[in-house]
């Protein structure tokens, strides 16, 4: 069912230069690593698409890059606040793999502790432009950290089941070196559940709807 | 009243309960051949409103016909069909195709397409040609803007249209905040939202003064409010577009919200509203000015009672 449920802020944290904001999850399904909810960014227009990064009991936790208007607008949400929830949206990882192997680029780490979390704690190589970024890799276990210049490309092994999420860039040189990986998409989106046609991404030649289709996607 | 969505803002084979919160579906535009759409960027908040470029993304209408309009028409809502094209044959090969179907209740002429240029003589010669295929109730929807609004609305009258959506998006264009690039990969795109709502009522007021057909008032409704503001400029029905993103339960909301707004000021119904902001405009300029007095008088029955 699709309503857009309204739910207190328990907390902000800083992680590095993200926000995780956590909300009281109420009856909200959590659902599967790599859906995402549309959180409603005060005094703005469009809700924003955001992976769940984790399920603390009773909360949904959300890792915040505070890049524009509506990403600084729910990094600023205090304790108490009312914010408007809608999801879980999407199609997630499909959890059913034998060697895990997590990457993630920037604030695509964002889906990964949740992930990591219900894998068991798989290995994961995460790039960072800085440390400061790389703050947020305490919130995966057993992640091996990459800084610019170096990729994460270049920290995975070979012979695992890739589960990868981070800039477009980062899931093309993923896909170029491990066909079969799921990769976890972003692009900008105004609804989250098919109505607007705005999240569309071209993967080979093709668009596709990322909402309805993604964001997780098969990369052959 | 109705309440309905705005063409090309729902999706009802996505989100089934939405389109049945809703008295009609209005479907994206269905074109003659499938059409991709434009690559992305597409989308783009911009302060207070939000532009699209989708690009009358659709099937094509073989394909929409074959496969969504079964599906669609399961749903148990009333269904329009939003025809567009880039010429005139485009409309027509649509509008006879669809109108053919019994599935469909309504045909709404999407004539706000960038490659149609919207000149009264333009609008009339299409809906006279979609008239002539089809005999299914017949929409024109219109954007205001244009120079005169009035005369393309009376031209859409004269070729035979049965009721009027009002508005389309209007042309703007965001600049990304660090590179100064416009945001969406086609440059400019649709504007709606809140910034449409006096457009839409400037539109719907209008038109509901220079011709007699129904109108379905559009562009920034979020709340109840908003939809009592364009019954009052005169229209009939109401849609509920950008909005719908935000909030998938909006027109539930919103329906609930009019009630107390139509109740606070003593309206039994929304239909009472109709109109009633033209109750005290100069005579000499409204050809319906009886109509006009009597909604004045019945208001002021309903205010003092």
């Amino acid at each position: 069912m699709l309503r857009r449920e309204r739910r207190s802020v328990v907390a902000t944290e800083a992680v590095g230069p993200y926000t995780l904001l956590r909300v009281e999850r109420g009856a909200v399904d959590p659902g599967a690593p790599g859906q995402f909810f549309m959180l409603e960014a005060p005094g703005r227009l469009l809700p924003r698409p955001m992976s769940l990064a984790l399920a603390p009991p009773g909360e949904l936790a959300f890792l915040i890059d505070p890049i524009g208007p509506g990403t600084r607008a729910l990094c600023s949400l205090a304790p108490g606040d009312q914010v408007g929830v809608l999801g879980p949206l999407g199609n997630g990882f499909d959890l059913d793999v034998e060697r895990p192997l997590l990457v993630g680029g920037g604030i695509g780490v964002a889906p990964l502790p949740y992930l990591s979390e219900q894998l068991g704690g798989p290995p994961a190589v995460l790039g960072f432009r800085t440390a400061w970024h790389a703050e947020a890799a305490e919130l995966v276990p057993n992640a091996e950290v990459v800084l610019e210049p170096t990729y994460v490309t270049e920290a995975m092994h070979a012979g695992h089941d890739v589960l990868a999420c981070g800039p477009e860039p980062m899931l093309e040189a993923v896909r170029r070196l491990t066909p079969h990986a799921q990769l976890a998409w972003e692009a900008p989106m105004a609804c989250g559940y098919g109505a607007c046609y705005g999240c569309v991404v071209e993967i080979d030649g093709q668009l596709k709807r990322l909402c309805m289709e993604g964001p997780v996607l098969a990369a052959a | 009243m109705r309440l309905l969505n705005a063409s090309g803002c729902l999706d009802a084979l996505a989100a089934p309960e939405v389109a049945r919160s809703l008295d009609a579906y209005v479907t994206k535009t269905v074109t003659p051949l499938p059409r991709e759409g434009n690559a992305p960027v597409r989308i783009a908040e911009t302060e207070l409103g939000m532009l699209n470029a989708i690009g009358l993304a659709n099937p094509g209408v073989d394909a929409f016909l074959a496969e969504q309009l079964p599906r669609l028409a399961e749903l148990g809502v009333p269904l329009w069909v939003s025809v567009g094209g880039f010429s005139l044959e485009d409309y027509v090969h649509v509008a006879e195709q669809v109108g053919a179907r019994d599935e469909v209740e309504t045909l709404e002429l999407n004539l706000s397409c960038p490659n149609v240029d919207e000149v009264p003589e333009n609008v009339g010669e299409v809906v006279a040609a979609v008239r002539a295929v089809t005999g299914k109730p017949l929409y024109a929807k219109l954007s205001a803007a244009v120079a005169d609004l009035g005369a393309t609305a009376r031209a859409a009258e004269a070729a035979g249209a049965d009721g009027l959506s009002l508005v389309n998006t209007v042309r703007g264009l965001a600049l990304d905040e660090r590179t100064l690039q416009p945001v969406l990969a086609r440059g400019a795109g649709g504007l709606s939202g809140p910034p449409l709502r006096p457009i839409a009522l400037a539109a719907v007021h209008t038109c509901f003064r220079e011709t007699r057909l129904p109108i379905v008032g559009m562009g920034g409704v979020a709340r109840g409010r908003h939809a009592l503001e364009l019954l009052a400029a005169g229209a009939r029905d109401v849609a509920v577009g950008t909005a719908l993103f935000a909030d998938p339960g909006a027109a539930a909301r919103i329906r609930g919200e009019l009630d107390t707004e139509l109740a606070a000021l003593g309206f039994v119904k929304p239909d009472n509203a109709v109109g009633v902001a033209h109750a005290t405009g100069d005579a000499t300029l409204d050809p319906r000015s009886r109509v006009s007095v009597e909604k004045s008088l019945h208001i002021g029955a309903k205010l003092s009672g």
